[in-house]
């Protein structure tokens, strides 16, 4: 009998993309230090911007996040597929032998897991600002299929506007609206769960959230062997 | 050799793009008369057919050209979505000038179903504008497409340029999904839904009687508007085509100067 592994080729194509990437953030730290500083400024300019009361806060607070950690994974984004290009990386592993969407998924995942970091050390910072706990199970569900949505149009798009003139201010204009369907359900979600609303309240924006990450992710894995063709 | 190679192939190529055949260009004046003719008899049909609306008045009449436009839209974005296809399949350039053409057009009928909706609010809702979920997600769907521009106009290389729209306008047709799904799923949207299904019947603000003259007015407004949309795409497509030969001649007189 053969032996089952989950570790088949493409799966360890997808795994030495990641770690590509994730040693290149451990040596030189650039991506996430900067996507968590611009995201710190982003909140207290909020928090500046918007003196709410506990009430209002608690409402307010699912959209704060979601904003910064979008506006702030965009920046993370750039700034990963720019260095693939610039440096002549991604040449290189179009050059080897594997299969396109490996290459996807590893840049996925990578830049799924920057994102997610942010996100979470929002979630810590927003505690502390706003003085309401998200420090919620279910919430980190919502941040994880947020993350997960954002990450996987975020990296086919990214790859596209890599290659524009006007790189920096393509992206957010090509990204944001593409992506507004993982921006809304995720922030409905998340209100709803900071404001202890009800199951039924929240499921269905979950649901929503599961379906369109689905559809990215499908959409990307199609597309994206068209996108880096040369 | 180079010189007279590449001569050759300009000249093949202004030879492939420079006939439109006479009875192409007569079958577009036609429909381009045609349609003009038939927005005519929508007109007549909106003020003189259908009888106005009881609550809602004149205001209603602009109801037809609203939803026309989207029709419009719809079917041009969809085009795009399969000329897109077909262009990452086949890399013909036709399918890339169509997927254009069609996006740009389809830019001006959702611009016109926006403006016509908040003209129509302002005496109904009573405001020109409000966070619903459906203007919400049109909004979006302009901007998608606005940005679909920006691509193409960013990227330099022409090859790369087609294959990256071509990406682009399948992707952002989900967009033009959300808008059409929204108000059948949102129970919170004012928004009236003309046809199918909808959770949010109880709080639509705008909703009226669908006579049979309505609907048939509805009906001829809707084909009007897509006839239009097509003759106008096709315009769109020779246009292109024409400023295509405009510069392959030039570059085939460039080389001959040489």
């Amino acid at each position: 009998m053969k032996k089952m592994s989950f570790v088949t080729p493409y799966w360890q194509v997808v795994g030495a993309v990641l770690w590509k990437d994730l040693r290149a953030e451990l040596r030189g730290r650039e991506l996430v230090t900067s996507m968590l500083l611009f995201a710190t400024i982003s909140v207290l300019i909020f928090s500046f911007a918007l003196e709410l009361d506990a009430q209002a806060q608690s409402e307010t607070v699912g959209g704060v996040l979601w904003v910064t950690v979008a506006y702030a994974g965009t920046l993370g984004l750039g700034r990963s597929l720019a260095a693939e290009k610039d440096k002549g990386s991604l040449d290189a592993l179009l050059i080897a032998p594997v299969t396109r969407s490996a290459i996807f998924f590893g840049k996925m995942l990578g830049n799924f897991i920057f994102t997610l970091m942010v996100a979470f050390v929002m979630t810590f910072l927003l505690t502390i600002l706003f003085n309401i706990n998200l420090f919620l199970p279910i919430l980190w569900i919502v941040l994880l299929l947020g993350c997960l949505g954002f990450a996987s149009t975020g990296t086919m798009v990214a790859s596209m506007s890599v290659y524009a003139r006007a790189r920096e201010t393509l992206l957010p204009i090509m990204l944001l609206p593409i992506l507004l369907p993982v921006i809304i359900s995720s922030t409905r979600a998340s209100i709803a769960i900071i404001t202890d609303l009800k199951v039924e309240d929240w499921l269905p924006w979950l649901q929503l959230l599961v379906f369109v990450d689905g559809v990215f992710i499908v959409m990307a894995y199609l597309l994206y062997g068209y996108i880096v063709e040369e | 050799m180079a010189v007279s190679e590449q001569r050759e192939n300009l000249l093949s190529g202004v030879a492939l793009t420079s006939s439109y055949s006479v009875s192409r260009q007569r079958l577009l004046k036609g429909m381009t008369y045609l349609s003009i003719i038939l927005s005519g008899l929508a007109l007549l049909m909106i003020f003189a057919y259908a009888r106005p609306e009881t609550i809602q008045g004149n205001a209603q009449k602009l109801f037809y050209v609203h939803l026309g436009a989207f029709f419009g839209a719809f079917v041009l974005f969809g085009a795009a979505v399969v000329a897109g296809i077909q262009y990452l399949r086949l890399r013909q350039n036709r399918w890339d000038i169509l997927g254009y053409a069609a996006i740009e057009v389809g830019l001006i009928f959702s611009l016109v179903n926006i403006v016509t909706g908040a003209i129509w609010a302002r005496p109904i809702w009573g405001t020109w504008w409000t966070w619903d979920p459906r203007l919400t997600t049109i909004t979006i769907m302009w901007l998608t497409y606005a940005a679909y521009m920006m691509l193409r106009a960013g990227i330099e290389d022409p090859e790369r340029r087609k294959r990256f729209a071509a990406v682009y306008a399948i992707l952002a047709f989900t967009s033009v999904l959300l808008t059409v799904i929204i108000i059948r799923v949102r129970p919170d949207t004012i928004h009236p839904v003309a046809a199918g299904p909808s959770l949010a019947s109880d709080s639509a603000e705008g909703e009226f009687d669908m006579a049979p003259r309505v609907v048939q007015t509805l009906l001829f407004s809707i084909f009007v508007s897509i006839f239009l949309a097509i003759t106008l795409t096709w315009h769109r497509i020779r246009l292109e085509n024409r400023a295509e030969q405009i510069e392959a001649r030039k570059a085939a007189l460039l080389t001959k100067e040489i």
